[in-house]
C-alpha cells in the first residue's frame, strides 16, 4: 500500500515536471538596468519629458493637412467607421490603453493637434524626416518606423474621430 | 644656336604631334560610333527605360522582364517552373497552377511570348507564353506581372508553333511540333506515316477576364508544325503555320526530315472553321487536360480537369485549309504589318520565301492546285509566291518588321541580322551577331503597329562575349539601333535561360497599370485575417491552421505552443502593409519547401511538418525595416502524445 501511494506521489511529481517552468537566467539584469537609463536619457529633451509625453498643441506637423475642424460633439457614426479602419490598419502596432510597437492613441488630442495626428497617419515617412517631434518619437520607439497604410484623408479623419472616444 | 633652334624645332614638332595625337584620341573617344552607342543605351540613375521587353526563358520555364535600351533585367516572372524566390509553385495557393494530366509538373520549356492586341495593336493587358514540353499555354497579367492562368493542350506534343494571338485576341493559338497518335494509343512507332496527327489548337480568350477555353482543334496530317503567326489587316481571319518533316519520319529526322525540297506553310481560315463549329460542326472527343486559374481576389489558384475537346477534320470544311509549298524546312513563319506577305524562312536555305496573301486567294479561287496531301489542297508554288529575298546569308530563321517597309531576318548559320525591303526584296543592310542568332524582336514587331527603334537579337552562343563563368553561361543578346538607314550595334547583355522569342512594348503602355499593392479590404482569401485581433491557431486533427499577420516588424502571433510532432502546420500569412514595395517573407526551420514572399495585402500559405521536438524559430526573409532582424518568432513542438494545449500570443 505504501508503495502504491509512493508511486502515485511520484507520478504526480512527474506530471508536475511536464509543466515546470525553466528558471530564467538573471545574469544580465544589471546591464539591462544601465542600458534602460541610458535610453531614457537620450530620449529626454531638456524639458525632461519624453517625446511621447510632451504636450505640443500648436505644431501641426508636415503634410497635406493644415486645418481640421473638430465638431463640438463626437460624431459617433464617423467614430465607428474610424474604429473599423483602425482595427484593420493600425492595431498591429497601436494597442488601446498600452504601449506596444508604437504608443497607445488614448488621449492623443490632449497632447497633439488634430492636424499633426492626421499628417502622422497620412505621411509618416515625411513626418519622421521633417517634423522634429516625429523624429524624436521614432527614436523613442526603438527606430520602428510607422507604416504608411495608404489611408484616404476621409479614413484618417474617421480614425481621428475614433481617437476622441478613447479616454 | 643653330643646334638650339633645331632642338626647339624638334620640340615644337613633337608638341604638334602630341596635340594632333590628342585630337585624334579625342575623336576616337567622342566619335560617331563608340560615344553615341554608349549614350543611346545609357539610362541615367533614377531614369527609366523607354521600352519593356519580355524575353522567354526557354528551359528556365520562366519569363524575364528587361528594359530597353539599357538591357537591365527587372524581374523574373515564374510561369512553368517552381520559383523559391517568391514561393511560386511551393505555396498552397500556387501549386494548383502546375497541375497537369500527368500530375504536378515543376518545370517546362517556355517559348514565344506574345502581348494581347486590339485591332492589331498591342494593348498591354496580358502576355501569353507556351510550355513546349508538357503542352500548355499560360496567361500572365501585365498589371500584376504574375501568372494568372495555365491551360493544358490535349492531343499535342512539343507545343512549339505557339502562343500567337489573333489581332483582337480572339484566340491564342497552339500548334504541335511533334505529331502523335490522336487519340493516344499503344501502337508501333514505325507506323507513324498516315497514323500520327498534328493538332492545331484554337483557344478562345474571354475579352474581359482573359480566361482561356479551347474552342476547337484542327487535326492535321502528321507533320511537324514549327512556328505560326496570325494574318492581320486584310488577312485577319487566317492563321499560318510552317511545317517540316512532311516526310513523316519517326527516326533520325536530322536526315530523314530534310528529303523533300519543299515543305509547307499551312494556311488555316479560322473564321470559316469557327463558323463551322458554331453551326454544330466538329467531333467531340474524350480528353483529359488541366485548366488552372488564379483568382486575384482570393490570391489562390484552382485546378480543374476538362474531359472533352472539339476536333475538326480539315477535309470536312471546304475552303478552310490549304498548303503553300515552301522550300527547305521552313522555321519562322511571319506576317508583315499589312497582312499581305507571309514570310517562310527555310532554315537550310540561303533565301527567304515570301508568299502573297492576294496571290493565295487568287490561286484558291482558280483552284491552282499541285495536288493534295491527305485531302488538303496543295497550292501551286509559283502562283502564290510574291518574291524571294536573295540574302547571301545562310540559315534564315525569324523575321520582324519596323513598320517602315523593312523586314529584319536572323540568319543562324551565318550569324547575322539582315535588313531587307518588302516588295523590292532587296537586302539593304546586314550586321553580324555574336554568335548564332535565333530569334529577334522589335517592340510591336509582329503587330500592325511596330515601334521600329530598336531590334534585339537573341543569340544561342555566347563564347567570349563576357568574363567566362565555367562551361555553362547565360546566352547573349544584342541591341541594335534601327532608326537610321543602317543598323548600329549598341550593346550586349546576358539573358536568363534560353530566350526563344520575346515581346516588347513602350513603357507607357504598362507603367500606369502596374499594380503597387493588393488592397487588404479586397482580400477574399479564406484564411486571411484583416486585423491582428483575428490572429489565431486552430486544430483540425493533425492539421493546424495558423492565421498570421505581418507588419513592420513583427508577426502576430509570434509565440505558438501546442504543436506536436506529426502535425501538418499551415502558416497562412497575411501581409497587413498597404505601402508600395514592403513585402514580408516567411521561412520556418526544417520546412521541406521554400520561403514565401508575401506582397502588401496578400495572403500566402506554406506547409511545415515538424519532425523533431523542440522550440523552433521562424523569421522574415525580406529586409523590411531597420528592425527586420527582430522579425522572428518561435513554435514550440511537443511530442505526439503531449497534452499541451494550443496557445498563441504576441508581446505577452
Amino acid at each position: 500500500m505504501k508503495l502504491i501511494s509512493f508511486c502515485f506521489f511520484l507520478s504526480l511529481l512527474t506530471l508536475g515536471c511536464g509543466e515546470k517552468k525553466e528558471k530564467e537566467d538573471e545574469g544580465f539584469k544589471i546591464e539591462r538596468k544601465s542600458s534602460q537609463s541610458e535610453t531614457k536619457k537620450s530620449t529626454v529633451e531638456s524639458t525632461g519629458v519624453k517625446a511621447s509625453e510632451r504636450i505640443d498643441l500648436t505644431n501641426k506637423g508636415v503634410g497635406p493637412i493644415t486645418l481640421v475642424n473638430l465638431g463640438d460633439e463626437i460624431n459617433s457614426e464617423m467614430a465607428a467607421q474610424g474604429e473599423a479602419v483602425y482595427n484593420q490598419m493600425c492595431l498591429a502596432c497601436h494597442r488601446i490603453g498600452k504601449k506596444f510597437i508604437g504608443p497607445a492613441p488614448n488621449g492623443i488630442l490632449e497632447r497633439r493637434t488634430p492636424e499633426w495626428v492626421m499628417n502622422m497617419i497620412l505621411v509618416p515617412e515625411k513626418m519622421v524626416k521633417e517634423d522634429p517631434l516625429a523624429k524624436e518619437l521614432l527614436i523613442e520607439f526603438n527606430g520602428s518606423p510607422m507604416a504608411n497604410q495608404g489611408l484616404t484623408e476621409e479614413q484618417a479623419r474617421a480614425v481621428l474621430e475614433y481617437f476622441r472616444t478613447l479616454k | 644656336m643653330k643646334r638650339f633652334t633645331l632642338q626647339i624645332g624638334i620640340a615644337l614638332s613633337g608638341m604638334v604631334l602630341l596635340f594632333s595625337g590628342c585630337n585624334q584620341g579625342g575623336n576616337a573617344a567622342n566619335g560617331a560610333l563608340s560615344s553615341s552607342a554608349a549614350e543611346k543605351v545609357y539610362v541615367a540613375p533614377g531614369e527609366q527605360d523607354e521600352f519593356y521587353a519580355f524575353l522567354s526563358g526557354g528551359y528556365s520555364g520562366n519569363l524575364t522582364v528587361y528594359g530597353l535600351p539599357s538591357g537591365r533585367m527587372f524581374k523574373e516572372i515564374p510561369v512553368f517552373s517552381q520559383f523559391p524566390t517568391s514561393g511560386y509553385g511551393y505555396s498552397e495557393e500556387t501549386k494548383p497552377l502546375l497541375i497537369t494530366s500527368h500530375g504536378f509538373i515543376p518545370w517546362d520549356d517556355l517559348h514565344h511570348p506574345d502581348i494581347s492586341q486590339t485591332n492589331g495593336e498591342l494593348d498591354g493587358r496580358w502576355i501569353f507564353v507556351n510550355g513546349n514540353n508538357t503542352p500548355r499555354i499560360a496567361r500572365v497579367s501585365l498589371s500584376t506581372f504574375e501568372t494568372e492562368e495555365i491551360i493544358e493542350i490535349p492531343n499535342s506534343a512539343g507545343n512549339h508553333s505557339s502562343s500567337f494571338i489573333t489581332e483582337n485576341t480572339e484566340y491564342v493559338v497552339a500548334g504541335t511540333r511533334f505529331s502523335v497518335p490522336v487519340p493516344q494509343r499503344d501502337m508501333p512507332i514505325n507506323e507513324y506515316k498516315g497514323n500520327f496527327k498534328g493538332a492545331l489548337t484554337f483557344i478562345n480568350v474571354d475579352p474581359e477576364h482573359g480566361h482561356m477555353d479551347i474552342k476547337f482543334q484542327v487535326i492535321m496530317p502528321g507533320f511537324n508544325y514549327d512556328l505560326s503567326h496570325p494574318g492581320r489587316g486584310k488577312s485577319h481571319g487566317w492563321f499560318f503555320f510552317s511545317t517540316y518533316n512532311t516526310e513523316e519520319a519517326s527516326t533520325l529526322q536530322e536526315v530523314n526530315a530534310s528529303q523533300n525540297d519543299k515543305d509547307f506553310i499551312a494556311a488555316i481560315n479560322w473564321k470559316k472553321i469557327e463558323e463551322y463549329v458554331n453551326n454544330g460542326g466538329g467531333t467531340e472527343m474524350p480528353a483529359n487536360y488541366a485548366h488552372n486559374v488564379y483568382d486575384e481576389s482570393t490570391h489562390m489558384a484552382r485546378s480543374t480537369m476538362k474531359k472533352k475537346v472539339l476536333t475538326v477534320d480539315p477535309t470536312k470544311v471546304p475552303g478552310a485549309v490549304f498548303l503553300l509549298p515552301t522550300p527547305k524546312s521552313p522555321h519562322g513563319c511571319d506576317v508583315d504589318p499589312s497582312g499581305q506577305y507571309i514570310i517562310g524562312a527555310g532554315k537550310l536555305s540561303a533565301d527567304i520565301t515570301v508568299h502573297s496573301f492576294d496571290n493565295m486567294l487568287a490561286a484558291i479561287e482558280a483552284e491552282k492546285y499541285d495536288g493534295y496531301a491527305y485531302g488538303i489542297p496543295i497550292l501551286n508554288f509559283e502562283e502564290v509566291l510574291a518574291g524571294v529575298v536573295k540574302s547571301g546569308g545562310l540559315g534564315p530563321l525569324h523575321t520582324e518588321f519596323d513598320g517602315k517597309g523593312n523586314a529584319y531576318t536572323t540568319f543562324f548559320i551565318s550569324s547575322e541580322v539582315v535588313k531587307w525591303q518588302l516588295e523590292t526584296w532587296q537586302v539593304v543592310d546586314r550586321k553580324p551577331t555574336f554568335y548564332s542568332v535565333g530569334h529577334l524582336m522589335i517592340p510591336g514587331g509582329n503587330s500592325r503597329k511596330p515601334f521600329g527603334k530598336y531590334v534585339v537579337a537573341m543569340n544561342k552562343i555566347t563564347k567570349d562575349r563576357y568574363l567566362p563563368t565555367g562551361p555553362e553561361m547565360e546566352h547573349s543578346a544584342q541591341i541594335y539601333d534601327i532608326s537610321g538607314e543602317k543598323m548600329e550595334l549598341l550593346y550586349d547583355f546576358p539573358t536568363h535561360g534560353e530566350p526563344h522569342y520575346a515581346a516588347g512594348c513602350p513603357a507607357d503602355l504598362l507603367r500606369q497599370n502596374s499594380k503597387k499593392i493588393y488592397r487588404l479590404d479586397e482580400n477574399n482569401h479564406p484564411y486571411s485575417i484583416k486585423s491582428p485581433v483575428d490572429a489565431r491557431v486552430e486544430r483540425e486533427g493533425k492539421d493546424v491552421h495558423i492565421y498570421m499577420s505581418t507588419i513592420r516588424s513583427h508577426f502576430t502571433p509570434d509565440n505558438i505552443e501546442g504543436i506536436k510532432v506529426g502535425d501538418r502546420v499551415y502558416f497562412h500569412v497575411t501581409n497587413h502593409e498597404q505601402d508600395f514595395d514592403v513585402p514580408h517573407g516567411f521561412a520556418a526551420i526544417g520546412a521541406n519547401t521554400s520561403e514565401i514572399l508575401v506582397m502588401p495585402g496578400q495572403t500566402k500559405t506554406i506547409v511545415w511538418e515538424p519532425k523533431q521536438v523542440g522550440v523552433w524559430p521562424f523569421y522574415c526573409t525580406d529586409f523590411c525595416s531597420a528592425l527586420h532582424q527582430e522579425m522572428q518568432g518561435y513554435v514550440r513542438v511537443s511530442p505526439t502524445n503531449s497534452s499541451i494545449e494550443l496557445s498563441w500570443s504576441v508581446g505577452e
